[in-house]
């Protein structure tokens, strides 16, 4: 494998697990808030609570880690990234500002204040509608050079169909995806009503998702021809996720193993997500960009390497030791532990 | 229009690092307090300071809450306004950027479950928790200054017909900058979470509250204030001798100093008016001697520079009020100390303790003092002496449009982190938690 390769898929490796993670928080909050709406609160915010707050910081970190990566090995990208986002991503940043503070105001001050658990609840969805957009971008044909420094088209994005399906996707994957989690949790917790509850939100949020993923291959072939060929020459990961996604709603369906049903989900989205990465390849930002083109110098490319392996190797005992305590500890995650708190 | 963009720029970036840069202080400085605090009550089997621990952890979560939040925006903010830099600072100085955001991670799990873990260990095994939080706090410090002495000094590459070529991210990491940045910056957080602490010890015995506990704390944090304060000192001194060695420009701005001469004069405070410097207090030999730690050394000065290279010159009064407050500071806890051991009543006067109220703000200022006059000291060079400011600002039209954005999110920051913190420690005072403490064990804790 060479260096460029081992750095594109570290980081896309890191941008999974932000996903994952991710979607997990932001769909909480806002089945959080839904559920204020609906009088469903007391079913909801124990289970929420107790996995969210000893986690989110970390799920942060994951972000983090991935644009601070791109800087480091793909520094290119950095220039014509950073010059034609600064409004989308300033308002993701915004949006991710106010969740952040939201764990800090609220389990810390004012409990319960309505308000801010609806702004949370929606700066959830909007994150990855904001974010997903540079997914859209990547594909090309939205971004112009002149004078030598690229301009992003806002109106051409935002008229165009892509943007669109790719933002419900986002949406749908991230509340199928933390219903999913958090039914299991819920089980896990022994909580009936919030087992039920969450199980029927993952079966509403299924359909959706596989409607809107399959909707945005077909408009691929209209908008990046090139990205639609690589798709279909990678058919049998798409279809492996299929798969494995027909598998977790049926045991969702079935009342059977939700611990299952959820790494068949985290499996399911890997391989679309690396399918979808995959064929991405070689273009970062198609057509000005590409892997090879972007990458850094082997100097620090080698010494980044190093870095992450040595990174790892502290990073991996101290989450082993986080998921113990908190996300498979069954007195804590049954809320037997709760007085522990500072 | 690009001379706007570049102007919002660099107004963005100083708004959100000024803001960023009092939650990292206390980020880096209160997981030793909460350590030590921690460490004394196990040793001395004192409730006092084991409370002290926990009430001091449970403020940080808030403060690291917001220092999580602008930390990520300023590292975004990088790209999206400085691109040019970026570009060059990913082949060059990416690894510390990126071996930060490991020292985030252990910091963020390990702060997770000391939190949580509140009387689910044993106190000494809890204790263990906070030494990665601690650790890794100071070291995103040292990663992130390490970046910004690189900026100062940068080396570890060559530029050859105007391509980076020989990159060594290693050199460039250990630059002659490094040694006093890092100690400086870090000494200093120590130093600002000290009087931090103590001005709050110092504020609730005012109000009233006559409990042992807050004169514990208190002289506890003066006593460690007085420590970092005499470090902070001696590495101060340090930094003036590597800017006098290798960024001559910064160090003459920001003392006024206009011709190279041996046997330079400090000046103190003043004014310029027509090119003369007014009213201002001259310490004969001083310059000299902070610069070379020689009365008769010579200190070059602005003469030797082209006009469009030199620094603003209103970065000297950034630089009097670091010092100022600097020996201020050190003067207080020296006295407090000093006071307490002979048991002199100036200790407890209200006065003196009014002034130890406002020692935690002013060790604020000076961190931004200190701050603006390094950043702005650099002007105009963003790489010194290789790329401008100018040269590596973003080309975007909506810069000022974020400026406004992101003054409001600050806001909303600032003031809800401060009514939450106060909202914490009014609900559940001293008296009160020790009272629930004491009848949960039935016993006479200390
Ligand atoms: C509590 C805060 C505080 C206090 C009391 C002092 N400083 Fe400081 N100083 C800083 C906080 C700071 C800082 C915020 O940490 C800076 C800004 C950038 C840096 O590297 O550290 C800094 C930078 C800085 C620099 C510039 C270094 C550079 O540009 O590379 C010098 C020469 C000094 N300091 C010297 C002093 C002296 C002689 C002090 C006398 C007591 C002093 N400082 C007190
Ligand atoms: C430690 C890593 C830091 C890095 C990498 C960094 C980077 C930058 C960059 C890219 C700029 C814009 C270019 C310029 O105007 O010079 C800048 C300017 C500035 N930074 Fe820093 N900075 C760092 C630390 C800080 C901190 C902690 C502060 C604290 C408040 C700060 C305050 C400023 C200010 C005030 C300016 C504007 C200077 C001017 O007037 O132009 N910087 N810095
Ligand atoms: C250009 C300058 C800077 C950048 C890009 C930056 C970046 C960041 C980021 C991304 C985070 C959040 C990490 C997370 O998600 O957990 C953060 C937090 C933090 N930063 Fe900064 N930072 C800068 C300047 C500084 C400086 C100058 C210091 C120290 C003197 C500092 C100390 C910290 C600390 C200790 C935290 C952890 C949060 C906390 O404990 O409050 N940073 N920073």
């Amino acid at each position: 494998m060479t260096l460029e390769l081992i750095g594109i898929s570290v980081l896309w490796l890191f941008l999974f697990g932000y996903i994952i993670v991710g979607s997990i928080d932001f769909g909480a909050g806002f089945f959080n808030a839904y559920s204020h709406l609906t009088n469903k609160h007391h079913i909801l915010t124990n289970i929420i609570q107790r996995y969210l707050s000893p986690v989110w910081e970390v799920t942060n970190v994951f972000l983090v880690f991935f644009f601070v990566g791109m800087v480091g090995f793909f520094p290119t990208s950095a220039f014509y990234y950073g010059t034609a986002l600064l409004v989308p991503a300033s308002l993701g940043l915004i949006l991710l500002s106010i969740r952040g503070s939201y764990y800090a105001f609220e389990t810390y001050g004012s409990r319960g204040h309505k308000g801010y658990s609806f702004m949370y609840g929606a700066a959830g969805l909007l994150i990855p509608a904001s974010l997903s957009i540079v997914l859209t971008i990547s594909e090309g044909g939205f971004i112009s050079m002149v004078d030598g420094k690229p301009v992003l088209d806002y109106w051409g994005l935002f008229v165009s169909p892509l943007t669109w399906s790719i933002v419900v996707l986002s949406l749908a994957a991230v509340l199928y995806i933390s219903a999913v989690f958090l039914t299991w949790y819920a089980s896990k917790a022994g909580d009936e009503q919030a087992t039920n509850l969450m199980r029927k939100y993952a079966l509403i949020w299924a359909a959706p998702l596989i409607i809107t993923a399959t909707g945005i291959i077909v408009e691929l072939r209209a908008h990046a021809p090139w990205h639609f060929d690589n798709i279909l020459d990678l058919w049998w990961m798409f279809a492996i996720s299929g798969v494995l996604f027909i598998g977790t709603v049926w045991l969702i369906w079935q009342r059977r193993n939700y611990g299952l049903a959820v790494v068949l989900l985290i499996l399911q989205f890997a391989f679309a997500f690396y399918g979808y990465g995959i064929s991405h390849f070689p273009y970062i930002l198609h057509p000005y960009l590409s892997v090879e083109e972007s990458f850094t110098n082997e100097a620090m490319a080698i010494s980044l390497i190093v870095a992450f392996i040595l990174g790892l190797c502290l990073l991996l005992p101290s989450l082993y030791l986080l998921f113990k305590l908190f996300l498979f500890n069954k007195d804590y995650v049954r809320g037997k532990e709760d007085k522990n708190h500072a | 229009m690009l001379g706007d963009s570049v102007q919002f720029s660099r107004i963005l970036t100083e708004l959100t690092l000024s803001f960023h840069i009092i939650y990292a202080t206390i980020g880096v400085g209160v997981p030793l307090f909460i350590m030590i605090a921690h460490w004394v009550g196990i040793r001395k089997n004192d409730e006092h300071y084991i409370l002290m621990a926990r009430r001091w952890a449970r403020g940080y979560v808030v403060s690291v809450a917001v220092g999580v939040v602008t930390g990520t925006i300023i590292g975004m903010q990088l790209s999206l306004l400085w691109p040019g830099f970026m570009e060059v600072a990913g082949h060059v100085i990416a690894l510390p950027l990126f071996m930060e955001t490991f020292a985030f991670f252990f910091e963020a799990i390990f702060l997770g479950i000391y939190i949580y873990t509140w009387d689910r260990f044993s106190r000494k095994k809890h204790l263990l928790l906070l030494i990665p939080v601690a650790i890794g706090g100071a070291m995103s410090a040292v990663f992130i200054t390490v970046v910004n002495a690189f900026m100062n000094s940068p080396q570890g590459f060559e530029i050859i017909d105007g391509r980076l070529a020989n990159i060594n991210p290693i050199i460039a990491m250990f630059t002659p900058a490094m040694p006093t940045k890092i100690s400086h910056v870090v000494v200093t957080a120590f130093m600002t979470v000290a009087f931090m602490l103590a001005s709050i010890a110092a504020f609730r015995l005012l109000r009233g509250s006559n409990h042992v506990y807050h004169k514990k704390a208190l002289f506890m944090t003066m006593k460690l204030g007085l420590v970092f304060s005499i470090a902070t000192a001696l590495i101060g001194d340090f930094s003036g001798k590597y800017l006098a060695e290798y960024q001559p420009e910064k160090l003459a701005a920001a003392e006024w100093h206009f011709e190279t001469e041996e046997g330079a004069p400090l000046r103190l405070y003043g004014i310029l008016q027509d090119g003369e410097v007014k009213y201002d207090i001259k310490i004969p030999f001083g310059l000299s001697i902070l610069a070379y730690s020689n009365p008769n050394a010579e200190v070059i000065g602005l003469d030797q520079f082209e006009k469009d290279e030199v620094p603003p010159l209103y970065i000297h009064y950034f630089f009097d009020t670091m010092v100022t407050i600097g020996m201020l500071l050190l003067g207080v806890s020296a006295l407090y100390y000093v006071a307490k051991r002979w048991r002199w009543k100036i200790a407890n006067a209200r006065w003196f303790l009014w002034l130890i109220v406002f020692s935690g703000p002013l060790a604020f200022v000076a961190i931004e003092a200190g701050w603006w006059m390094t950043e702005v000291g650099r002007q105009p060079w963003i790489l010194r002496g290789l790329m401008t400011t100018a040269e590596a600002a973003t080309s975007s039209e909506y810069v000022g449009l974020m400026i406004i954005l992101f003054s409001i999110l600050y806001f909303i920051l600032g003031v809800g982190s401060v009514v939450v913190l106060n909202r914490i420690f009014r609900r559940n005072p001293v008296e009160k938690e020790l009272a629930k403490y004491e009848s949960q064990k039935g016993g006479d804790p200390a």
